[in-house]
Order: structure tokens, then sequence, then C-alpha cells
């Protein structure tokens, strides 16, 4: 394959006017992920109309938006870490050991590990999209539904590793986020559930509002309860830059993570929640000696490279095959087709200056992202001191504000502050929301495409064993829930007997 | 009952109203126009409200820009309650609509309002569904495929962008029908949008295609998939010209999906026969010929009273169609 269609773009993202494009759209997109209730495609939702009404030429466009996009999943991380309150929906497994290292006083290098780890997602998921985008292509034409299934059931057994020493919460958890994407339109059969006629709830809770009042508004609750008790210490901003060593450790994680999550990113209706939840607890199963959950910074890497190369993986069957990967390219997809361009296989043949544009710009936008994000890093990081009373109503306040930018629906702020007290109840019983947010995240796909598996083969389930790809992530699924039990138990048996041989040898 | 009818009347005399205050002169502008889009940024609704707020602008039809905003939920169903409840008078606000939401309004799924909640002022632009197969698909016209489709139902499942009971569903069962299967038989796979339809029948998963013809022209041109016939009463222009419809194959399969708008209740006749009027001239104009087209959307311009018939006609048509499914 030719590569002509890079050079014309590098030609076409480097250009002045597109250059500042591009940082717009990085610092936009930071700020955006880092509101949260304001995710990328309400950015990109936005800034659409202006760039349209401002007359830029497309791939000004395209560049300002995916820059916009990216620059959101670097962002995300920010309040995860700093709050405990996810930006977006990619950053959520951040915050599982963000917060603590936060609490610890490694804010600043929770931020920047995390900053590095993304710029490296990012850089080799553009990496994958320039060199592997054709046949990336095939792998989402090859997942039917009932690939699907066999994707999320592995998903599910990664989960096993979150387990940890509360396996029934755990499960609960995931099981109360199972429940509620049960609410709204059944996909399959087109009937209401649990709508109770409100046509806010026909399309089911929404993620975005879920995750808000599960994280803030539980969160802004546990503050001020600590505030009323008098029991809140204070947090030490910390020394700032990782150790080498610490960097070090991340860098296999980091690796791992950023090829799972630019896969499951070219899946279409698989994101980067699911990205960063299959790479954080995949790490957790492999490395975990009890330090996860408690500030480990390869628990912040992990996620945090796989969301931003599950945002580039989106773009492959957008620009390879003209279908979205993600909400928010479905939104681009239709920016294109305002400027009469048809997304699809003929773009990198028809319109070089687009297809290539917009993938130099990604080289440009992470590298820009990584300079504009480091720097920065020592202010983020100060937001911990922000006092109390300033900090609690300012998230009250964006919360819902947030969300009802994005409903304009009373009951959808009920409904989030409903959440919010449920999130803060759970939280007291000792569960973790991460499961609760991965059931939710996993169970509509899961529904939908076993639902059409079943439709295809007319409900004979040996259609789920059907293809190799389906075969293989299910011997993956048994063999991550098995294996660690299996060595476990292997390790205790063989103990004794390496001893006697050892002083066996030494004699 | 007599109420009912009364109300008709009286709507019929608005229409006749509206339509000779339009003969003479249409009022003012109002002085900030606005369009909903009941749904999320990028779908069809936006489509709809961008090709409209461009093309005003650019035929200098409103003197500002036309704002475009969102209120997503239930497919439309949000944002129709919040015209019909909320800002009933707003003669600023037109709402996208399609045929789609009138299906819901037939399937009462847009709470209790029934279609003459609002006032239906015009449509801009259609869609086609058209039937598909993969590219290496061993048929290649709409009678081989309905052939093996009647002998071996059970081998052709059946992918749409939308649950039971949506227009893509309705679609493969009116084909069923034609091929003398039940519509409740058919493996029908609800999919999550006309993306995913064509990603599972390049890949096989389904035999067969239920969609509209503008997501799936670029796929065809390529060779990736192949469109069988559309479902319209004429050839469509462009792309899909030797495409032919599924009339001339021998089968009485009709399905326009138009796009259009409505203006809340009380809105008054004056500023109900200038929006009318300013679809009008819209629609004659060359700039929305290149909006509408650049949008592979086809001509189907319906101005008042004949719109409102169009959407009661379908509402009714749609009723008939899910009862006879058995839904």
């Amino acid at each position: 394959m030719s590569f002509d269609y890079l050079w014309t773009g590098f030609g076409v993202a480097l250009q002045p006017q597109n250059l500042l494009y591009g940082l717009m759209g990085c610092f936009l997109g930071t700020i955006i992920g880092a509101l949260p209730a304001i995710g990328p495609i309400n950015g990109i939702a936005l800034l659409l109309p202006i760039a349209f009404a401002a007359k830029l030429p497309p791939e000004s466009t395209m560049i300002l938006l995916a820059a916009v996009y990216y620059g959101a999943e670097y962002g995300g991380r920010i309040a995860s870490i700093l709050l405990n309150v996810p930006g977006d929906a990619g950053a959520v497994m951040t915050a599982v050991d963000g917060y603590p290292a936060a609490r610890q006083g490694r804010a600043a290098e929770a931020l920047t590990i995390s900053a590095l780890s993304s710029f490296v997602g990012g850089i080799l998921a553009v990496v994958g999209l320039t060199f592997f985008a054709p046949a990336l292509g095939l792998i989402a034409i090859k997942f039917g539904p009932a690939e699907y299934v066999a994707l999320i059931v592995f998903a599910f057994a990664t989960l096993a590793s979150m387990v940890g020493h509360e396996p029934v919460k755990t499960l609960i958890g995931c099981t109360l986020g199972l429940l509620l994407t049960t609410v709204g339109l059944d996909p399959t059969s087109g009937a209401y559930r649990f709508t109770f006629d409100q046509p806010e709830l026909h399309d089911g809770i929404e993620f975005i509002i879920l995750v808000i009042g599960l994280f803030s508004i539980s969160e802004v609750l546990l503050m001020l309860e600590h505030q009323f008790a008098g029991n809140l210490k204070p947090i030490p901003v910390g020394r700032g830059f990782p150790s080498w060593a610490d960097i070090k450790a991340c860098f296999w994680p980091t690796l791992r993570s950023s090829a799972s999550g630019f896969v499951i990113g070219v899946l279409p209706g698989t994101g980067a929640s699911v990205a960063s939840a299959v790479a954080y607890t995949t790490e957790k199963r492999l490395l975990d000696r009890g330090t996860f959950g408690k500030g480990d910074l390869r628990g912040v890497a992990a996620p945090e490279a796989a969301n931003n190369a599950a945002a580039g993986g989106a773009f492959v069957p957008m620009l390879t095959l003209g279908v979205p990967g993600s909400g928010t390219t479905a939104v681009m997809l239709g920016a294109l087709m305002l400027y009469n361009i048809t997304p699809g296989p003929q773009l990198f043949t028809e319109r070089p200056e687009i297809a290539g544009g917009l993938i130099a710009s990604m080289y440009v936008g992470n590298v820009l992202l990584l300079l504009l994000n480091i720097p920065l890093i020592g202010l983020f990081a100060r937001m911990l001191q922000v006092p109390n009373i300033w900090l609690i109503p300012a998230i009250v306040v964006l919360s819902i504000l947030g969300v009802y930018t994005a409903y304009s629906s009373v009951l959808s702020v009920l409904i989030m502050l409903g959440i919010g007290v449920v999130g803060w109840a759970l939280r007291k019983l000792g569960f973790d929301l991460a499961p609760v947010v991965l059931g939710f995240v996993l169970g509509k796909v899961l529904e939908t495409n076993l639902r059409n598996a079943l439709a295809i083969s007319g409900g004979d389930p040996s259609i789920l064993l059907g293809s190799t790809i389906s075969i293989v992530l299910w011997i993956a699924a048994a063999m991550i829930v098995v294996l660690p039990w299996w060595l476990a138990r292997r390790r205790a048996q063989q103990r004794p007997l390496q001893e006697v041989q050892g002083a066996a040898a030494l004699e | 009952m007599r109420t009912i009818a009364k109300k008709k009347a009286r709507r019929g005399l608005l229409v006749l109203a509206a339509t000779a205050v339009l003969a003479t002169a249409a009022a003012a502008a109002p002085e900030k126009t606005e369009c909903l889009v009941g749904a999320k940024p990028g779908g069809g609704f936006d489509l709809t409200c961008r090709l409209a707020a461009n093309a005003l602008t650019a035929a200098k039809l409103i003197d500002r820009p036309m704002a475009v905003t969102y209120m997503e939920g239930g497919v439309g169903a949000v944002a129709y309650n919040h015209v019909v409840g909320t800002r009933p008078g707003d003669a600023g606000l037109v709402t996208a609509a399609s045929s789609g939401s009138a299906l819901l309004l037939a399937q009462k799924k847009f709470g209790n309002h029934d279609a003459d909640a609002v006032r239906w002022v015009a449509s801009v632009s259609a869609d086609y569904g058209i039937v598909a197969v993969a590219a290496d698909s061993p048929y290649k016209t709409l009678k081989d495929l309905v052939e093996a489709f009647r002998k071996a139902p059970g081998d052709f499942p059946i992918g749409g962008g939308g649950a039971v009971g949506s227009q893509d569903w309705m679609k493969a069962a009116v084909l069923a029908k034609a091929a003398g299967i039940p519509a409740k038989t058919i493996r029908y796979v609800a999919l999550e949008g006309g993306g995913a339809v064509q990603t599972n029948l390049q890949g096989g998963f389904i035999k067969i295609a239920s969609g509209d013809a503008s997501e799936m022209v670029a796929n065809h041109k390529a060779g990736k998939i192949r469109i069988l016939a559309v479902m319209a009463d004429q050839r469509l222009p462009g792309d899909l010209a030797e495409v032919p419809t599924a009339r001339e194959q021998g089968f009485d399969l009709v399905w326009p999906i138009w796009r259009g708008f409505y203006v809340g209740p009380k809105v008054s006749d004056a500023d109900y026969a200038w929006w009318v009027e300013t679809f009008r001239k819209l629609t004659a104009t060359p700039e929305f010929r290149k909006e509408r087209e650049a949008r592979g959307l086809y001509a189907f311009d319906e101005l008042g009273a004949a719109f409102d018939a169009t959407v009661k006609k379908d509402v009714r048509r749609f009723r008939e169609l899910a009862r006879e499914a058995g839904l």
C-alpha cells in the first residue's frame, strides 16, 4: 500500500492554520474531558456548527474535531485522579487507582504517568491506524453478534480479577449495573421496559447520568460527611515527577493496554469504557500483589493508555468502512456528510487530504497534548488545595449543569441525584462502584448481541461457538478465570516438593 | 367521538384559513428562529435541521442564522412533549420529524399525544427503503431473492437498524409478505443503526439488509454490498439510477421515508403560514437542492395541508401494518 496520502496529510496538518486548529482542539478537548458531564460528543456537537458557519475547509474541521476527541481522552483523567469524578466514559477505571494515589500526595505523579501513557496509547493507535487500517477494517466485519457475545463474556471474565476480597459485593455491584441496563427501549422487541410512561426514560438511563451520580454526587456526600465529622486530613501535594522506577514499571502495562485498547476501539459497539476496563482488569490479574486499588501507578497507566488507543481505533471503521466506531465518530461522520464527503473505502484515494490530514494531525495532536499537559500538571494538582467550601458547590453545580445541558430535562437531573444517594449508600456499605459501571457498560452490548445471535440461528445456541474468533475468545475467558486459581493451587502443592529438592541440592 | 370530529373539522378550517392567508400575504418572520433536534447530534433529525438551517441562510430567507438545538430522548418523544407542553406557541421554533415519528405516533409511543397535537408544516426531502444483499451473494434480482427466501425462510436472517416495530422491521415484514411468509416467523436481527447492518451483511451474518438508500449508497458504489431494489415509485436519480424499483420487478413495495418539520399547536395561523410559505420558497431554490443532494436525499416537497394529510395517512398505514403483523 502506498503512503502518498500520509505525506499529503502531513503537508495539510502542518499548515499554520491547521496547526492552530489542532492546538485549539487539544486545549478545548482537555477542558471538555476534565469537566464531568460534558463528553467529547457534546464538545463536537457544539463546535461543528461553529466550524461550519466559519466556512472552514473540511480537513480543518476534521482536524479540529478529532483533536477535541482525543484531547478529551487526555482530559478525562484529571478529575478522575483528583476528585474521583470521572470526566468521561473512558476515565472510570482511572479513578480506581488514581484517586487513592492523589490522597497519598502522589497526584502530580499520577497525572504525569497518565499523560505519558495517554501519549503512548494515542501514538501507537495512530501508528496502527496508518499501517493496518485496511486490514483492521476487515476485523470489524468478522465480528458478528455471536463474536461480540464471546468478547463481552471475555470482558466479564477479566472482571473476575476485580472480585478481590469481597466477591459477593463485586457480584452484587455488577448485577446492579446489569439491572440498570434493562431500563428503556428493548433493543430487539421494541417494547419499553421500566419507563413508567416517562419519555425521558425511553432511551434508558444514560451512561453519563449514571457515572456522574455514582461518582461525583456520592463523592460530594462523603466529603460533606467528613467535613462535618471534622476528620478531614489535609492532602499533601507531593513532589511531582514520577521516579524512573515508576516509569519503568509502567512500560509493559502501557504497551499491552495500548494494543488491547486499540483492537477494542476498532470494533464498532465497544469503546473507550470497555477498553479501559479490560486493560485495567487484565493488568490487575497479571501484576497485582495487593497494591492495585490502593494507588498503584500501573493501574493508572493501563486504562489511560487503553482509552486513548481506543479513541484512535474508533477511526479505523470510520475511515475504512464508513461505519462509526463510537458515538463521537458517528457525529464526525455526520460532519463529513455536511461537506458532501461520503466516508468509506474510497476516502483514502479520492480525498487523500482529508484521510491523510486527519491521520497526520493525530500524530501532531498527541505531541501537542503531551506538551500542553505536562506543564499544567502542577496547576491541576493544586486543585486539591481548593478548600471544600468552594470545591463541593462547584462539583454539584457542574454535575447538575452538565446533565441539564445535555438532556434538558429535570427528570434526568433527579435521576442523577437519586443515583448519587444510592452510590453514597453503597460506598458506605463497602461496595466498589467500578463493577456497577462495568456491568452497565457490558450488559447492554451483551444483551443486544446475544439476542441478535439467537435471532440469526433461530434460537440455536451453537451459533455462539460457530467461528474461530468466538472459540478463541471463549477459551481465553475460561483461562482467565481458571488459570490463576489453578496456578495458585499448583504452587501450593509444589512448594513442599521444591523445598525438599532444594535441600537435597544443597547437600 | 363528536368532539373529535368537531376538532378535525376545526383543524380543517384552520388549514383552509392558513392557505387563504398564504394566498394573500404571509406574516413577518419570527424574530428568532430555532430548529429542535429530538435526538443526539449526528443523526437524521440533526441532518434535517442543518439542511433547513444552512439552506434558509444561504437563500437569504431569514436574516439571522437559525439556531440548531438538541433534546434527545425516545427518538423525538421528549421533544414532541416539550413542544406540545412547554412551548406550544413559540412561533420561531420548528422541530424536525420523519416518517419514524409517524410510526411512533401510530404505536402511541409519544406519550398521550397523537398526530393532531402539533401543526405539520412541510416535508423537505425523502429517503427510500432498499433491499440489499452482500456483494458475493448469488442473488442478482429481487425476484431471485424472494424465490429463494420463500423456499427456505430459515436460511435468510434479515437485518435492520431498529427494533421489531421499527421502519426497517416493517420493510422486512412487507418483503416477507410479498414472499408469502408470515412476518412473525422471519429471523429479524435488530442491529444498532445502518452502519452495523452493512458490516453484518459484509460479514455474512445476515443475508438480507433492510435499510435506507442514502446510508447504503456508498458501499453499493464501492462494490461491497449490492442493492437489489429501491422501494420508490420510480427510479432514483444519481448513483442508484441503474437499480430497478421493486415495482419494476413485480413487487408492490414502496417505502418513502420523508423528513419534515412541525410547529407547536398554539402557533398562530399567520406564523404557520409564514413557515409554509418560507419552506415553499426554500424548496424551490438551487441552494436548497444542492444541500439536499449533498446529503444523498431525494425530492419530497409537501406543504401545509398536503403534508398534514400525508402524516396522518402514514399514521393510519403504520397502525394497520402493525395490526396485520400481530404487534
